[in-house]
């Protein structure tokens, strides 16, 4: 479904990716996990188009999105949630998710959307009016998810969502994305909450320092002593 | 009360309908392209010659002549971004700033040499109304009317449509909007397309009241800016508010004092203003 | 090294002494106008390099012309006086609106405008008390003929004279700002303020003193061309036209080398006085309207001001041969990291 295959990427001359491959096949989810500064957010923003690659290529089903800007890696069907979800705050909760139905092909289908995402997240329906920021941040996280979700997209992309949540929280969000899985859709996930995102996810990359430096199903790496060690404080 | 301090107030109000038109297309471009033009009022002033033009010289009926002139000045909103913004997007504030002061010298200095100094008055005379012994200018009220319209245009555009979603949306989050799959550069062409078409909206109610000549635009420019950074820079109901507190000012000023002593009020308010609360009346 | 520099010096001297002899007057006339604007603008420079930039410049040029000749028009108060006045009444401006604008951190476009409408109160002002100032239509000095008293001088020469020391008093000010402590100080503030007050500068006083340094300098160079010109005109010499004018050609020569406003000067009024005499009276505005161009080009292609492009593509062969002979190369290759910002 998408495919990385050796892409390198840097912040100006500071080089964030060194020859990074991987690989999603559809209806999976999957993670990457590694600590702070190892380029998860980097990895998301390339594959999304806000950063781009310098070497390496990506394709998704087959064709080539490499080098693609942002918006238009968003046309072939990757939506990307982003680090801290980035909702719009002075946007009200049905704004936002009209943002995030803008490409021509989720315009088209707006209201069928809307009604799918109401459905999946039944509180947003509730605070629809309200202004994004000014909820709590169990709901922001939920929010974001279904502003990318109004793309009808085939890959998500979501950028550590457990983040800066109430541990509460956190199951709940962990909740959503089992749904979304339910759902069918295929999903890379970025998190540092590992002993969490293992249990919802298929497979995991660990990347350090800019490099994948293991791989495996969800059970594997469970076992792994390097991640329960380093990543799990078991 | 005084019936010409009632009638001051009253024509306060009214020119204050002007400036916030004005004040809509400032801040909306700054707000989303980040960019103060300060040759905003000079883009007016282009607007009037054409209206002057294509009505007092050519005889094109008036209301084709500004539906001319407006989508006139969209194409030249469009083409100040691509030429002169855009180049300097990424640039520090100030050369921001000073590249479109470049273009209002240019603008002024062009604007002589084509037309020379002589002040031209496109000689559509409206009727002065008399009510209860106060003195109204048809003119003036028909510019307030419409700039209402049009301000309320801008409001429904911005808050029913997608591309109006997309650009509060861009003013709020400018580096996210490409995940949304919108082309921000898209944006910032439509943005300075609106802002050029509201400032020929404004110059078809002005050329109604005022003469143009080709340095017509520092009459307005300076009162423009200091609306908008009253209001907050980007802040457009802010920018609303500030037109019609200034507009007063000005208006009453000019009844007890001069012209020029009541832009000295007006400007000296906004220093002093500036200094208690910096970032606009209405900031949190 | 300080030998050469000696001998430069002094082939400067010779020169400038030389060219009120060998100039015919209208030149030399070009010449005076060309060192008070330097002056001016060397003036303005020396906040325009540190980030802060006034648009209200205008202000202080205009008080600084129009308080000595309406001293001088209506009381007999000699310049001499009515100058130290005038510099004295612009220094109490831009503390007025400098203080509380430092004080609740007016920064960036906010001060931008907040000057500009500084310089917009005074050419107003002016306008309105046209009883006194002659409005819009201008204000004559009461000419004596030669007078050291009334500071008036119709032989060019004294004026060339005063407009050398002048501009030269200028670039020394520059010059001890730009090796003072105060430049570091007032360099960390524009990249950081709050860095900078939290390694123990203080803020304010770095900022006001700069400021009164350098409004006080625009209002003695203000002063001196109402001296030169005898005529003033609050277009010409307050408001945003002459504001920009000033803001423009400072950044135009390049505001962080020594004569970076200097060369703006001189090419911006030869430019303008160039292509006036070229396009003559009969295209009124041509030669504006090239010069705006030229602007406009200017600040999308060589941000950095003609001086500092220049010092950019010569620096590299140059740069071990001229390090000792300036500091300013290392302002202008250190710039342009923060002005990417």
């Amino acid at each position: 479904m998408l495919a990385l295959s050796s892409v390198s990427a840097a912040y100006g001359s500071f080089q964030a990716l060194f020859s990074v491959s991987l690989e999603i096949k559809r209806g999976e989810a999957v993670g990457v996990i590694g600590p702070n500064g190892a380029g998860k957010t980097t990895l998301m923003r390339v594959i999304s188009g806000l950063i781009a690659a310098h070497e390496g290529t990506m394709t998704l089903e087959g064709r080539a999105i490499t080098g693609l800007p942002a918006h238009q890696v968003v046309e072939q069907g990757i939506a990307h949630v982003p680090e801290n979800r980035r909702l719009f705050p002075a946007l009200s909760v049905e704004e936002n998710l009209r943002i995030g139905a803008f490409i021509p092909s989720a315009r088209a289908r707006f209201s069928e959307r809307l009604d799918w995402v109401y459905q999946l997240f039944p509180r947003l329906k509730e605070r629809r009016a309200q202004l994004a920021g000014t909820m709590s941040g169990g709901e922001q996280q939920m929010c974001a998810i279904a502003r990318a979700l109004m793309s009808k997209p085939k890959v998500l992309l979501m950028d550590e969502p457990s983040a800066g949540l109430a541990p509460l929280v956190v199951a709940q969000v962990f909740e959503l994305v089992r749904k979304i899985r339910a759902e069918g859709l295929t999903v890379l996930i970025v998190e540092q909450n590992v002993q969490q995102v293992l249990e919802v996810v298929d497979r995991a990359y660990l990347l350090e320092v800019g490099a994948i430096r293991l791989a495996g199903s969800a059970a594997e790496l469970k076992q792994n002593s390097v991640i329960r060690e380093a990543y799990m404080g078991l | 009360m005084d019936i010409y301090l009632l009638e001051a107030i009253i024509n306060g109000i009214l020119l204050g309908g002007v400036l916030a038109l004005l004040a809509l297309g400032l801040n909306l471009i700054f707000g989303v392209v980040d960019v103060v033009w300060i040759c905003y009022a000079d883009i007016v002033m282009c607007g009037m010659y054409a209206i002057y033009f294509l009505y007092a010289q050519y005889g094109v009926p008036l209301p084709l002549a500004c539906a001319i002139a407006i989508s006139g000045l969209a194409g030249l909103g469009v083409l100040v971004h691509v030429l002169i913004i855009a180049p300097v997007l990424r640039s520090p504030p100030l050369n921001q700033l000073l590249a479109t002061g470049g273009l209002l010298f240019f603008l002024q200095s062009f604007a002589t040499l084509l037309f020379g100094t002589d002040f031209r008055n496109i000689g559509v005379r409206l009727p002065v109304l008399e009510v209860a012994t106060m003195y109204l200018s048809f003119a003036r009220l028909i510019a307030f009317a419409i700039s209402l319209v049009g301000a309320v245009a801008l409001y429904f555009f911005l808050k029913r449509t997608y591309l109006g979603t997309a650009i509060r949306a861009i003013a709020q989050d400018r580096e996210i909007v490409g995940l949304m799959g919108i082309d921000d550069r898209r944006i910032y062409l439509a943005v300075s397309a609106i802002g050029g078409a509201l400032a020929g909206l404004a110059a078809c109610l002005l050329a109604l009241q005022y003469d143009v000549h080709p340095f017509i635009g520092n009459t307005f420019g300076p009162v423009i800016f200091m609306i908008c950074v009253l209001g907050g820079l980007g802040n457009m109901i802010g920018g609303f508010i500030a037109s019609f507190v200034i507009s007063q000012i000005i208006a009453i000023g000019g009844y007890y004092g001069s012209t020029e002593l009541s832009y000295v009020f007006a400007f000296t308010f906004f220093i002093v203003l500036m200094l208690i609360r910096p970032r606009g009346l209405f900031a949190p | 090294m300080s030998g050469s520099r000696l001998v430069a010096a002094i082939v400067l001297l010779a020169v400038l002494s030389a060219i009120p002899a060998i100039l015919p007057p209208y030149f030399l006339h070009l010449v005076i106008q060309i060192l008070i604007w330097s002056f001016i603008y060397t003036a303005w420079a020396l906040m325009g390099r540190f980030g802060f930039v006034s648009f209200g410049h205008g202000a202080f040029l205009g008080v600084g012309a129009y308080v000595p000749a309406l001293l001088w028009n209506f009381y007999g108060l000699t310049p001499w006086l009515g100058i130290p006045l005038s510099i004295i009444a612009a220094v109490l401006l831009a503390a007025v609106v400098g203080y509380p604008c430092f004080r609740r951190r007016v920064v960036g476009h906010y001060f931008a405008l907040v000057t500009l409408a500084l310089s917009q109160v005074v050419l107003l002002s002016l306008v309105a008390a046209r009883d006194v100032t002659g409005g819009s239509l201008g204000f004559t000095q009461k000419a004596v003929g030669h007078s050291w008293y009334a500071l008036q001088f119709p032989e060019k020469g004294y004026f060339y004279a005063i407009a050398v020391l002048l501009w030269l008093a200028g670039l020394a000010i520059w010059r001890w700002i730009d090796r003072g402590i105060g430049r570091e100080a007032l360099e960390a503030i524009s990249e950081d303020e709050d860095a900078a007050a939290s390694i123990g500068i203080d803020v304010m006083r770095a900022k006001m003193r700069v400021t009164i340094i350098s409004a006080g300098l625009t209002a003695l160079g203000g002063a001196i061309y109402g001296q030169y010109v005898m005529y003033l005109n609050p277009e010409t010499v307050a408001g945003i036209a002459v504001s920009l004018q000033i803001v423009f050609a400072a950044i135009a020569g390049g505001v962080y080398s020594l004569l970076g406003p200097s060369v703006g000067a001189l090419l911006t009024l030869s430019l303008t006085e160039g292509l006036r005499v070229w396009f003559g009276t009969n295209f009124i505005g041509a030669a504006n309207t090239i010069y705006g161009i030229l602007l406009v080009l200017c600040i999308i292609f060589m941000p950095q001001g003609i001086v500092g492009a220049l010092q950019r593509v010569t620096l590299p062969r140059r740069a071990p041969a001229k390090a000792n002979a300036t500091e300013t190369p290392q302002s202008v290759t250190r710039r342009p990291s923060s002005a990417a910002q």
